[in-house]
């Protein structure tokens, strides 16, 4: 899947750590040193407590799809014309963060709210992957 | 809490025809609004010293409109960088600018080439910085598609189903077939808005609002001195901005929003009712900012008007129409008068308190409630003849 044209992520202080741990295929979040709460999006101050220490950990890949939309109507159009019908979707991890996605690998009507789902990692371009989800493979 | 319950009074209103192509400046449209809101109420230029805004950098400065309209002497000319929610929010910093002495008469407007010019709603910035380099990489950039998502969410929540966001969409419609000013007059069923196609699932194209050209303004001042002047004041009764834990950075970011199948209604309804004395039985005619049909429906449960989860099956059977429970958007509203930015929902109420509606006329309307907003922060207004 191409990324040409399409927005992409302007990393900052705070944000780089994520970005860099996506190239590795690393879904990365911060854990409070204070009130040990995870936190996305990425800051350097912990907004359930205020604290300024914290540090990334590896989530697990795994949430549930709290809600999510189909986007039939490219915007801008020559940038989304060939990747629509394509889902959206906030996905709540297990560790208590939501994140904004891409649902995957699969028909977007087939999804479903609280559909289990999984991190799959998309690499967009040389210098860019994003945190995509697909349905969650049934356990064992 | 807003605590000048009946002291400050809108004056005078101004708008200009609601148009697809201009053919204006944005600066032209606001003083025409400006100008006819101040010929209404009767003042000259000496007599009005404030002017406020709201925009996204797509309209123009109120120290323009102060210059252009030939204010000698503008003491407080402001905007907020802002989207709908703050429609009411101008109104209320008016009475409390004047409150302070910052102003004696203040002209609150909305400008905006919103259709031929700068277009709003899909007009997002594309370089992701901030909290949308979360979200625009994914695809989530227009609106519709921001909102799309707390739509499904009361969907997910409550069973709210599309034909009952539908029932919202032909309720507007209704009323602007009665409204010589609106862009869209022609009879529009449940059928048509079901037909109608899919933009970003959930919506069709007919639960999304229009785009539109054009100006509104007001004009608020004192209660007393509202009463000298020609045409019947409209009192400020009440009103309140703001929202829940979480707001966010932006637009989209409502990641953080502890739940989407509410929305900010939710977190003011307390502080406005209370700033009013009144209570959601009270309002005669409702204009509830419409960017798309399942606000309405939100905003209607978070204000009271029905419990949490109900106003799917609220909305139906005619009760928000003319002659209903509760007439909603008397005019037509974003969806089908015009997107003046929720400022046209204040012009209407006014006008329904005036009595000044003709054929949409709720009879003997006293006590009005304009809202603004969809997602995590918003506005309202009681207003009373
Ligand atoms: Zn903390």
């Amino acid at each position: 899947m191409s990324h040409l044209n399409k927005p992409v992520p302007a990393p900052d202080p705070d944000t780089k750590p994520f970005w860099d741990g996506c190239r590795k295929h690393e879904l990365l979040i911060q854990e409070c040193d204070a009130c040990g709460r995870f936190h996305f999006p990425p800051a350097g101050r912990c907004p359930h407590c205020g604290a300024t220490g914290s540090r990334w950990v590896k989530a697990s890949g795994k949430g549930t799809v709290y809600s999510w939309i189909v986007v039939v109507h490219p915007v801008p159009k020559e940038v989304y014309a060939g990747e629509v019908p394509y889902v959206v979707a906030l996905v709540d991890l297990e560790e208590g963060v939501r994140m904004a996605t891409n649902i995957v690998g699969c028909d977007p009507h087939a999804v479903t709210a609280n559909m289990p789902v999984e991190v799959s990692f998309q690499d967009v371009a040389d210098d860019l992957t994003l945190p995509c989800f697909r349905p969650a493979k049934p356990s064992a | 809490m807003y605590a000048l319950k009946d002291k400050y009074a809108i004056a005078g209103i101004g708008y200009t025809d609601f148009t697809a192509k201009s053919g204006r400046t944005v600066l032209d449209l606001a003083l025409e609004a400006g100008s006819k809101a101040m010929a209404d109420a009767g003042v000259g230029a000496a007599d009005v010293d404030g002017v406020i805004s709201y925009h996204f950098n797509d309209s123009v400065p109120s120290i323009a409109v102060a210059t252009g309209l030939g204010l000698p002497e503008a003491r407080y000319a402001v905007e907020f960088s802002s989207g709908g929610n703050a429609a009411n929010l101008i109104v209320l910093s008016a009475a409390a600018a004047i409150e302070a002495g910052l102003a004696k008469t203040v002209l609150c407007y909305r400008a905006m080439n919103g259709r031929s010019g700068f277009r709003l709603g899909g007009g997002r910035d594309m370089a992701s910085r901030g909290i949308t380099q979360f979200t625009a990489p994914f695809g989530w950039i227009t609106y519709p598609q921001a909102m799309a998502m707390w739509c499904r969410r009361h969907m997910i929540k409550y069973g709210t189903t599309s034909e009952q966001m539908g029932a919202v969409a032909v309720s507007c419609r209704n009323h602007a077939q009665l409204n010589e000013r609106a862009m869209m007059r022609a009879p529009m069923s449940l059928a048509d808005h079901q037909a109608s196609r899919m933009i970003v699932e959930p919506f069709h194209l007919l639960d999304i609002c229009l785009e539109s050209d054009g100006a509104c303004a007001v004009l608020v001042t004192k209660a007393e001195r509202a009463r000298d002047l020609k045409p019947k004041p409209v009192y400020i009764m009440g009103g309140a901005y703001g929202g829940g834990p979480f707001q966010g950075d932006d637009l989209f970011d409502a990641i953080r929003w502890p739940e989407h199948a509410h929305n900010y209604a939710k977190y003011i309804a307390n502080d406005l009712w209370a700033s009013a004395g009144v209570g959601p039985k009270d309002i005669d005619v409702a204009e509830i900012y419409d960017c798309f049909t399942y606000s309405v429906i939100m905003q209607l449960e978070g204000l009271g008007f029905c419990k949490e989860g109900e106003g799917g099956a609220f909305v139906q059977n005619g009760r928000i129409g003319l002659g209903g429970e509760i007439p909603v958007n008397t005019h037509g509203g974003l969806l089908s008068e015009a997107y003046i930015h929720g400022f046209n929902h204040v012009i209407e109420a006014v006008e329904q308190l005036r009595g000044q509606s003709g054929a949409r006329q709720v009879p003997d309307a006293e006590i009005a409630l304009t809202t603004a907003g969809a997602m995590t922060c918003g506005s309202a207004l009681v207003l009373r003849n």
